[in-house]
């Protein structure tokens, strides 16, 4: 399977992505590998602006013909701003899971928490390993 | 975990296996709504023999299998074949198979996979009474190949180079193909015309071979499990463990039309009688989405403030681009036209009850491969 690991981005286990922005906020979605993993995926829900988040809690659910997935928070803080496109268009995800499909925008509580997470290096090793 | 003898060919096509009642079952190709929409505008391959095979013979055969089923198999013309529920002396499902009559003493049965061991003990339990009769379990030696869309029949009669667009639906017939005898019968579990072939395990590979290539220029793909579950929900056809178990009676579903009550006496006679005389207090109906959420088997169904029943299944149907599912809810709830509210996690969205089935595929074609 040959996947896409943007260098400019981190990593979680759970297969999120977060790409660091300006003024303490941070943009996430979910990988490539998680979008080639459920395919078809047919239904979005996103958390509503305001909503707190805390790194490793389920913040969204994305669903396939097959199933649904709890999507979990990278890092914690507060939603400051969601997709629309997405909800509207979930195949998105599917066709630009970096760019079209992200889902929602975080205000960090804690910077810090970055440093959790993996770089793409050990975010393909991860992969890799097939978990 | 059991293997079909298909299961080297699923695995080079690089299918993604998941288990399935004891089998590893090729859940999909590539992506289930593409082969969904495959097997509704061209044809689809299918390996299905995970689901139970018996042979039930003798002179006993008859009168055991009409004993047991709720349809009539009096009816049954040679080489017929019908849908029946099998039930319990409550009523309740013990089972949905198909019973196909090869002549007067022998009887071909496919079961669902996960009641493959009950329903042998069923069968064997009230054979004393029904002697001389076999009951064989010949799903092992045994593979079964579903094909299945409108390309279907004219794909079938360049693969085996047979007349099999004689067959009518619901009809079953051998053919000689390789050496061997195949049985085909038109019939399937996705709501469009199609075929199911039994051939000896050893058989499958070289047989899913010739039908893949013979039905490639028509657009013939192989079909995983995850459509073959979407593509029965749109035609409404019920699923066994979603949409109905041992506590749900045949005339609280779709399935009421094979109850036949004039036929003599069957197990789960008194109780079905009584349960129309005293009316149902529930149905199973279909519904779509109004606002945007995904229905799931066993999700709460509410009218207005109060819980009227659960859905049974549920899903995106690809084929009409909406949300849709079925529910077993309280009768005085169920009528169309009512909205409904699904609980989906933790809010509520709102339904309303359709009729089913969801898709019904058009005959165009005044065609040569129905009648």
């Amino acid at each position: 399977m040959d996947i896409n690991i943007p260098n400019d981005l981190l990593y979680t286990k759970t297969h999120e992505w977060i790409r660091k922005g300006n003024g303490g906020t941070a943009t996430m979605g979910i990988t490539d590998y998680a979008q080639q993993h459920l395919k078809d995926i047919v239904f979005v829900e996103l958390p509503s602006i305001g909503k707190e988040t805390k790194a490793g809690t389920p913040c969204a659910v994305v669903e396939s013909v097959k199933a649904a997935y709890d999507i979990f928070a990278p890092v914690s803080g507060k939603v400051a701003g969601c997709n629309p496109k997405v909800t509207n268009n979930p195949q998105l995800v599917n066709e630009d899971p970096y760019g079209e499909g992200w889902f929602s925008t975080i205000a960090l509580a804690d910077p810090g928490e970055l440093d959790n997470l993996l770089t793409p290096e050990q975010y393909r090793v991860h992969c890799e390993s097939g978990q | 975990m059991k293997r079909t003898p298909l299961y080297d060919v699923h695995n080079k096509l690089n299918a993604k296996m998941v288990e399935f009642h004891d089998y590893l079952m090729p859940l999909q190709y590539g992506s289930i709504i593409d082969e969904h929409l495959q097997v509704r505008k061209a044809a689809g391959l299918f390996d299905i023999s995970h689901m139970g095979r018996f042979e039930v013979s003798g002179a006993g055969a008859f009168p055991l299998i009409q004993h047991l089923i709720t349809n009539d198999a009096s009816r049954l013309a040679v080489n017929q074949a019908i849908y029946s529920p099998l039930c319990n002396e409550q009523g309740g499902f013990i089972d949905d198979i198909l019973v196909y009559k090869r002549n007067e003493n022998r009887f071909l049965l496919v079961v669902n996979s996960s009641n493959t061991v009950k329903d042998l003990e069923w069968f064997q339990r009230h054979a004393p009474c029904y002697q001389p009769v076999k009951i064989a379990n010949v799903t092992e030696q045994t593979s079964l190949i579903a094909l299945q869309g409108p390309h279907s029949g004219h794909i079938l009669e360049t693969a085996l180079n047979q007349p099999i667009g004689r067959l009518q639906t619901f009809y079953a017939d051998e053919f000689a193909w390789d050496g061997v005898l195949l049985t085909v019968s038109r019939t399937g579990y996705t709501g469009e015309d199609g075929f199911e072939i039994w051939a000896d395990a050893n058989h499958a590979v070289k047989l899913w071979d010739v039908i893949m290539n013979s039905g490639e220029r028509d657009g013939l793909k192989p079909a995983g499990l995850g459509s073959r579950n979407t593509l029965r929900l749109e035609a409404c056809l019920l699923l066994y463990g979603n949409d109905m178990d041992e506590t749900v009676t045949p005339l609280e579903t779709t399935a009421s039309w094979t109850v036949k009550f004039d036929k003599g006496d069957f197990i789960g006679r008194e109780a079905l009688l009584r349960q129309r005389e005293c009316g149902l207090a529930r149905k199973l109906v279909g519904f779509e989405m109004i606002d945007r959420g995904i229905p799931r088997h066993d999700y709460p169904v509410f009218l207005g403030s109060e819980a009227v029943g659960r859905v049974t299944s549920g899903s995106f149907s690809p084929s009409t681009n909406k949300n849709v599912g079925l529910c077993l809810i309280q009768s005085q709830a169920a009528q169309t036209g009512n909205e409904i509210h699904i609980q989906i996690r933790d809010n509520k969205y709102k339904a309303r009850i359709v009729k089913t089935p969801f898709y019904t595929r058009e005959i165009t074609h005044g065609h040569k491969y129905t009648k």
